[in-house]
């Protein structure tokens, strides 16, 4: 192999570090990924798992829904092995939501997103779980996934090209040169409990909720807001596709199947630290009360998880749930004239490998990388393939 | 803040280069939050050198398997409600049977060698799949659905298993589960691989796997199971022979 590959340092393996690993090590480039944790343990690990559509943003973040379009029919090609491909359905349970689906269907229209009326008799014969105050129901694209098994896939894909994962590694310090750019990081590895420093030519931050932490240590400050939410999941499959309330987003509004649970999602709130959040038992009975609108046996059946999870968003005025999902690539040497250091906020899994390309496009045009991007179209290695690498250690 | 209850966490650590030795803490937790909780807390408040594996909280990754008070748990599904009381003591040991890369890290590369090999797919038709409880059906599973299956790839059965320790080659449960599902639904023929003496023929029927299997996969039913389309096999074996010589 010639040493004369490029070497990127990417800090932070969720979706969006994984990701970004394969695109970059498939276009030449040689990678390092540093993950305080295990791969995927942040926010990438505790998601839902909803493969969105798009429905869900059709309304008030256009552009996100879509990315999701797009990316939804992607994944399911490239991540079959992780992914439950069946349908979502959103429903109405009660007036409001009945006022709302005339923004939903023009929201879809606009965004050219695939919806289907479905009468409720029927749709009541496919989920008969569902609340029979059921009004009125679309189909849309929506499937669930894996996060491990997605994580782990585009991580096996990404060391078959070379890639090299550093997990339990945390970034104690950036090192910069005397022109202020970025040269690599101080690290330490907590598998040996000793301290050892990453050389490379380009560092990518893509911390999520902690980009923020790592951004600071080059003196730089990232507008990224941990809004996490609370998930419950029960002891039953209530539901075979993903059920949808109807409405504005809001909490408590999504009913995710997955193996033989369901999910039940979510809340949002502000938080500074989300090292460790304590479960907030008044959501968690939020959850049950709002799910159980839809789907009531919620009420009767077992917990089995929860859990809360931060979502990584861009930090802007308003309501924590009216933030944009979409991402923002920072290019720290036009931004903050930090140079050989990227950053990458915002966005959510089902756009991870489009997030990806986004940045690599950015990154490779900085070195001269003309090579296209390729990930759409070829079917990720197997999440088992990963593990049979061994661990890196150096 | 009356809720919490305060407890004694004492964790089995390991670090390459210095060996084994317990660390103990004092944390205080809601009884109704889980030991993935409470080791996640420890790590954020208390001591971030610990290294332990986890992603989805809810069991469906099957990555935070560990040894609760000497048996084999999700972590991030086990109620700490439900394993002491308040002032009580957890200890949280890694999983037996695979080398340990750090603490509560293990190294599952030769479990995952042996599932790719097999290639059960993670991901079927509803229909396909047992319904129930394994072994005991309830209810016809809808059509046209596709579902993640049951096992989780956990880990836990293989390191209940006594029979684990006895060859560094063995099989394991969750591999052989595996093994019974494919050849029960038509995928890939795998029983050559389970008829040697590391694979269904090493197992000690002690259904210690059953016992911890967080799923409901019923390994120790289906290496049963397995053991008799084995044994069907080659009385068809025979059977064939005997009608050439004799027939």
């Amino acid at each position: 192999m010639p040493q004369t590959k490029p070497t990127a340092l990417i800090i932070g393996a969720g979706f969006t570090g994984i990701a970004t690993a394969y695109d970059l090590a498939m276009r030449g480039f040689q990678v390092d990924v540093l993950e305080r944790g295990e791969l995927g343990s942040g926010t990438s690990g505790r998601t839902h798992g909803l493969l969105h559509s798009g429905a869900r943003y059709c309304v008030h973040d256009q552009e996100a829904a879509v990315e999701c379009v797009a990316e939804n029919a992607i994944l399911r090609k490239i991540a079959r092995q992780c992914i439950e491909g069946n349908s979502g359905y959103f429903i109405a349970v009660n007036e409001s939501d009945l006022a709302f689906a005339e923004s939903f269907t023009r929201g879809a229209e606009q965004c050219s997103l695939p919806i289907a009326e479905v009468p409720p008799a029927e749709l009541l014969t496919v989920e008969p779980m569902l609340s029979p105050q059921l009004l009125r129901a679309f189909r849309v694209n929506d499937g669930t996934f894996d996060p491990l098994r997605l994580a782990y896939a585009f991580a096996a894909s990404a060391r078959q090209h070379g890639a090299r994962f550093y997990p339990y590694c945390e970034v104690e310090e950036l090192l910069l040169d005397q022109s202020r750019r970025v040269v690599g990081a101080s690290v330490w590895n907590r598998v040996t409990d000793q301290r050892q420093q990453y050389q490379a030519d380009v560092l990518i931050n893509t911390a999520g909720v902690w980009a923020g932490r790592i951004a600071a240590m080059a003196g730089i400050e990232l507008p990224v807001k941990p809004v996490p939410g609370v998930m419950v999941a029960v002891e039953k499959r209530l539901c075979q596709n993903t059920i949808n309330r109807l409405n504005e987003p809001g909490d408590g509004d999504i009913i995710l199947p997955q193996r033989r649970m369901v999910v039940i999602g979510t809340t949002s709130f502000d938080a500074v630290d989300v090292d460790y959040i304590p479960i907030i038992r008044e959501q968690v009975e939020q959850m049950v009360d709002q799910g159980s609108e839809m789907i009531p046996a919620i009420r009767q059946t077992a917990h089995r998880g929860v859990f809360m999870s931060s979502r990584p968003l861009i930090k802007a005025s308003g309501d924590a749930r009216n933030l944009a999902r979409t991402c923002k690539v920072y290019d720290h040497e036009k931004s903050d004239g930090v140079g050989g250091f990227f950053s990458l906020i915002g966005g959510k899994a089902t756009t991870c490998r489009a997030m990806a390309e986004k940045i690599s496009d950015m990154v490779s045009a900085r070195f001269g990388i003309d090579a296209a991007c390729q990930t759409a179209r070829i079917e990720l290695e197997s999440y088992r393939k990963f593990f049979q690498f061994g661990t890196e250690q150096a | 803040m009356n809720d919490l209850w305060k407890l004694t966490v004492q964790i089995k650590r390991y670090k390459p280069g210095r060996g084994q030795w317990t660390s103990t803490y004092n944390i205080q937790i809601h009884p109704d939050e889980y030991v993935l909780d409470a080791v996640e807390q420890i790590w954020a408040y208390q001591d971030r050198s610990l290294v332990y594996r986890h992603l989805c909280h809810h069991s469906t990754c099957g990555a935070c398997g560990m040894r609760v008070n000497h048996r084999e748990k999700l972590a991030c599904i086990t109620r700490i409600r439900d394993i002491t009381r308040a002032g009580g003591t957890i200890l949280i040991e890694p999983l037996r049977n695979m080398p340990v890369i750090s603490d509560l890290a293990v190294d599952m590369g030769q479990f995952f060698r042996l599932l790719d090999e097999i290639d059960y797919d993670q991901v079927q038709p509803a229909g396909s799949l047992p319904t129930g409880k394994g072994i005991r059906p309830d209810k016809k599973q809808p059509d046209g659905i596709e579902r993640l299956v049951d096992c989780l790839e956990c880990g836990l059965c293989v390191s209940a298993c006594p029979a684990g320790a006895t060859s560094g080659e063995y099989m394991g449960p969750a591999a052989l589960a595996a093994i019974q599902l494919s050849s029960s639904s038509g995928y890939a023929d795998m029983l050559d691989l389970a008829d040697s003496e590391d694979g269904a023929w090493r197992c000690h029927s002690a259904f210690a796997c059953t016992d911890v299997c967080p799923s409901n996969v019923e390994p120790g039913w289906r290496i049963m199971d397995l053991r008799k389309k084995l044994i069907a096999r080659q009385l068809s074996v025979m059977v064939k022979k005997n009608e050439v010589t004799h027939g």
